[in-house]
């Protein structure tokens, strides 16, 4: 079972050579030996899906007026999502995409978490294909609302010539509006979410190993030093489960806020 | 110990680039901070405008990151 990415570790461990993480402490091999294809990010998206839909399962089973613990939890996200992103940013009519906003939400959200979990320590969404998967529904969404409102044309017209500028404008500001809403917003919402999770375990890495590596190592005198990268770890751990959250939140309420584009009638 | 330094000069051009967002976000905190200070009712409406703008000004750096490891 590689839980812990072995291979790019080795050379840390033989050498008394420090060893600095980078992008190959993402890349795991298969968790059943060589030639299977379960890895262990797969494994965070399976354990994390079932524990989503065991938590909706308990919160809308035997769903009263006075709510349970569950229920309770359940419905706090799900108003969270309809009344703090939602609400404010789509309003009333935006009621139809709640249930997807939440499932996103949490999905992104838990994935995040198990960047701090530990044993897991893995954020599964600093794979890209993950936030990658998920910006493409979101810019299908979006898109197909704003066609569905406008019609094709309408739509693009609406995107790319918003009324009340001067003529000469439009030259600069029709292609841009067209490559920054087609094009730019699922590349910036993939990195976005991808590197900030991608960056924070980074530095985890960077702490706790360096940490591991003055007190087991080095020894003597810098094995006293080394409480500082430990206590900075465990500081961090709790900032990076803020932007953990932070970001679920963020990637939701450009969704909910481009959807909301879409509808509009007029810029 | 034979001062040698290894790493990607990416790694420099990152940090100078993160500069630009870094002031973007130090601008936008500080005025969602003075906004709730002036109106603090407004405490609402302001927080998603300012988290917004955080994440919009934040995507610069993060592209930056990608990039530094990319090329």
């Amino acid at each position: 079972m590689h839980l812990v990415n072995v291979a790019s570790r080795l050379g840390a461990a033989e050498g008394k050579e420090f060893h600095a993480p980078g992008p190959g402490d993402f890349e795991f091999p298969p968790l059943f030996g060589d030639g299977t294809f379960f890895t262990k990010p797969m494994l965070i998206i399976v354990l994390g899906s079932l524990a989503i839909a065991a938590l909706f399962y308990l919160a809308s089973r035997r769903a009263s007026l006075v709510p349970a613990k569950a229920q309770f939890v359940g419905e706090s996200v799900y108003g969270f999502v309809r009344n703090g992103i939602v609400g404010d940013s789509i309003g009333r009519e935006g009621r139809r995409f709640v249930p997807l906003l939440t499932t996103m939400f949490v999905f992104i959200a838990v994935m995040n978490l198990a960047g701090i979990i530990p044993v897991l320590q893995l954020p599964a969404t600093s794979k890209i294909a993950i936030p990658l998967f998920l910006a493409v529904i979101s810019w299908a969404v979006f898109n197909y609302v704003g066609i569905q409102r406008h019609g094709f044309v309408g739509y693009f017209k609406n995107m790319m010539f918003p009324p009340g500028l001067p003529k000469p404008i439009y030259l600069l500001l029709a292609p841009l509006e067209l490559f920054s809403t087609v094009i730019i917003r699922p590349i910036t919402l993939t990195l976005r979410l991808t590197l900030n999770m991608f960056a924070g375990h980074l530095v985890l890495l960077v702490c706790i190993l360096g940490g591991e590596y003055l007190l087991i190592e080095k020894g003597g005198a810098l094995a006293a030093v080394s409480a500082v990268p430990f206590a900075f770890s465990i500081v961090l751990t709790f900032f990076e489960a803020f932007v953990q959250v932070l970001q679920a939140y963020v990637f939701v309420l450009l969704s909910a806020l481009y959807i909301a584009g879409a509808l509009a009638d007029e810029h | 110990m034979n001062g040698e330094i290894n790493g990607s000069l990416n790694m420099i051009g990152y940090g100078l680039a993160a500069i630009g967002p870094g002031v973007g976000i130090g601008l936008i905190f500080a005025a969602y901070i003075n906004g709730v200070a002036r109106q603090p009712e407004a405490r609402g409406v302001l927080q998603g405008i300012a988290i917004l703008g955080f994440a919009l000004a934040e995507a610069l750096a993060i592209i930056g990151i990608g990039l530094a490891f990319a090329l």
